[in-house]
């Protein structure tokens, strides 16, 4: 399904509230089918609602370890990071993906992380844009949080998720329309567009028109 | 209409607030709502507005009394605690009949309770919050559209009768995200010949201010803004009727409350129950006219609160109880689920209190 290699940990960040966490959960469950050893970290120490721990039963279901802050959805209101975060890096037979906080606030937990990721070298950071997000609108926008990011994490991009869409509205052109901007992000960039992610039943109709395409089972809502 | 964008309830406001005019924003971080702090910090130096965090939520509100003196849209916003510290800016807003908004993203309380949903604050919001007789308008919107609309509108509504709008929200609304048009009609201001905008030796000084040093004056003043008041109560009033035509039952609830709601008066539907939803959009001032059209074929009514029952108070007065009123609530974060308003329906339809 996936169009490339998963290295050991994948990274999700990018502008808060385009889509990582859901990205992360697909992810995750594609990496499961492929290996036994697989863990989600919920590394968000901006959102305080909407969270990978909303997925915590079916993780459990599907065999795959989460690292969480024990705080995450409670009303603890403090940026807090999971008692085994090391995990990640000092146990090298695990494969992670972890969801990073938006923007350059949330990928500042990233950077006690980063000289060990980087050591290892078998990372894959994935820049995750959503181009109907207000503040990221075009190639540019998009490419000042991408910069801010590097900076606040210390860790280089090396991929992008086009994971353009409008929620429950989202059709076929919505997707089709967000092309050109993720390949203009690309371009600017100079990075891979590895995936664009599309919730699965608008997947199915847009097969063999989109490059990467990822099919998404979303997260259940709590509210409808 | 143009290209959809898809935001966070409190982006919405802070988007649809500088679409207003709004060019100033105080404020100070607190969850639920950082995020309409957050967006201001990033788009108002864009555009030559003033984002400023204030050093607490009591000074913001001061700020936006200078603002507001001086004519221009201004706006606060906070979640629950952060409101209680503006009581007394709010009601110096009041006093001075200063136009302006104020958002809440509600949490749970009392005290400083906790960072999850809540629509617990609706006492303090439809009775005015702070000290002295007075109102707010009092806004409730259910989508993150309705956010940016009742935005607008809730700055209008501030010019047009020069007092505080609040956006009375809470943390669900705050932070879901939903597609939502910008294309938002807004409205020329009003002129303000009243604000403190410099005399240029042309006309005697305006002054504003809540000090009364003669209690005749003071109580002039009082019934004054009351007639006023009543012509907005007369007016202003918006509210959303869904399948109330030949509704036996009639659930009440706003915000989140009334979108869980929705779905239940849809399944009691389909099992053959006649239950209809009346959907206060002002809080204040309080719809009065979808209750007493109900009252002709309604038979029990229930207010579905994230509250221990506030609402429920104005349910009554506006039927001056000829109905049983029962309540339907989750608090201290949580969300009442569509089958726990369901259950409440189904009880009232086998003739339950």
């Amino acid at each position: 399904m996936i169009p490339y290699r998963f290295k050991r940990v994948t990274l999700l960040c990018g502008h808060y509230g385009s889509g990582k966490t859901n990205v992360a959960v697909n992810l995750a469950m594609e990496l499961r089918e492929q290996t036994d050893r697989v863990a989600v970290a919920d590394l968000d120490i901006v959102n305080p609602y909407f969270r990978t721990l909303d997925s915590r039963d079916d993780f459990s279901h599907a065999g795959i370890r989460l690292i969480a802050s024990a705080y995450a959805n409670s009303n603890v209101d403090l940026p807090s990071m999971p008692q085994d975060l090391y995990a990640i890096t000092d146990d090298r037979s695990l494969h992670v993906i972890a969801d990073i906080g938006g923007d350059d606030r949330g990928a500042l937990a990233l950077g006690r992380l980063a000289p060990a990721l980087r050591e290892e070298g078998d990372y894959e950071m994935l820049f995750v844009i959503n181009r109907y997000r207000p503040l990221t609108p075009d190639a540019d926008s998009a490419m000042e949080v991408l910069r801010e990011i590097e900076a606040a994490c210390a860790i280089p991009f090396t991929g992008i998720v086009n994971n353009s869409n409008l929620g429950p509205e989202t059709t076929p052109e919505t997707v089709l329309k967000s092309l050109p901007f993720a390949e203009e992000v690309a371009q600017k960039s100079g990075l891979p567009l590895l995936l664009t992610t599309v919730e699965e039943h608008v997947a199915k109709e847009l097969t063999g028109k989109v490059p990467g395409l990822f099919p998404l089972k979303l997260q259940k809502k709590p509210i409808d | 209409m143009s290209e959809k964008v898809l935001m966070k309830g409190n982006e919405a406001i802070a988007e649809a607030a500088i679409l207003a005019g709004c060019r100033h924003y105080f404020g100070y971080p607190i969850t639920p709502q950082t995020e309409v702090a957050a967006y201001m910090a990033k788009k108002m130096p864009k555009i030559g507005g003033t984002f400023l965090q204030a050093e607490s939520e009591i000074a913001a509100i001061n700020m936006v009394y200078g603002v507001a003196s001086a004519g221009l849209r201004v706006m606060t916003s906070s979640s629950s605690p952060g409101i209680s510290l503006k009581g007394e800016g709010l009601s110096y807003l009041a006093g001075a009949d200063l136009p302006a908004l104020v958002v809440n993203v509600q949490r749970g309380g009392p005290g400083l309770g906790g960072i999850q949903p809540s629509q617990s604050d609706y006492f303090q919001a439809t009775r005015g919050g702070g000290h002295g007789d007075y109102h707010m308008i009092v806004l409730a919107p259910a989508s993150v559209q309705e956010m940016a609309e009742l935005t607008v509108k809730g700055f209008e509504l501030a010019d047009t009768y020069r007092m505080t709008s609040m956006i009375l929200a809470d943390g669900t609304m705050g932070q879901m995200m939903e597609p939502v048009a910008l294309d938002l009609e807004v409205k020329p201001m009003p002129a303000k010949p009243w604000a403190t905008t410099g005399t240029g030796m042309k006309r005697p000084h305006n002054i504003v201010n809540s000090l009364f040093l003669q209690p005749e004056e003071l109580e002039k003043t009082n019934f004054e803004r009351y007639a006023r008041y009543k012509t907005i109560e007369e007016n202003e009033a918006r509210y959303e009727e869904y399948r109330m035509e030949d509704a036996e039952i009639a659930v009440v609830a706003f915000g989140i409350a009334a979108r869980v709601s929705k779905n239940a008066v849809d399944e009691a539907r389909r099992q053959g129950i006649k239950a209809g939803l009346i959907r206060p959009i002002t809080l204040w001032p309080f719809p009065k006219a979808p209750f007493a059209k109900a009252l002709t074929h309604v038979k029990s009514m229930i207010s579905v609160e994230l509250s221990m029952g506030q609402m429920i108070e104005d349910v009554k007065l506006a039927t001056d109880c000829r109905v049983p009123v029962t309540l339907c609530n989750r608090v201290g974060g949580m969300i009442p689920s569509p089958d726990l308003v369901l259950d409440a329906i189904l009880k009232q339809a086998k003739g339950g209190n």
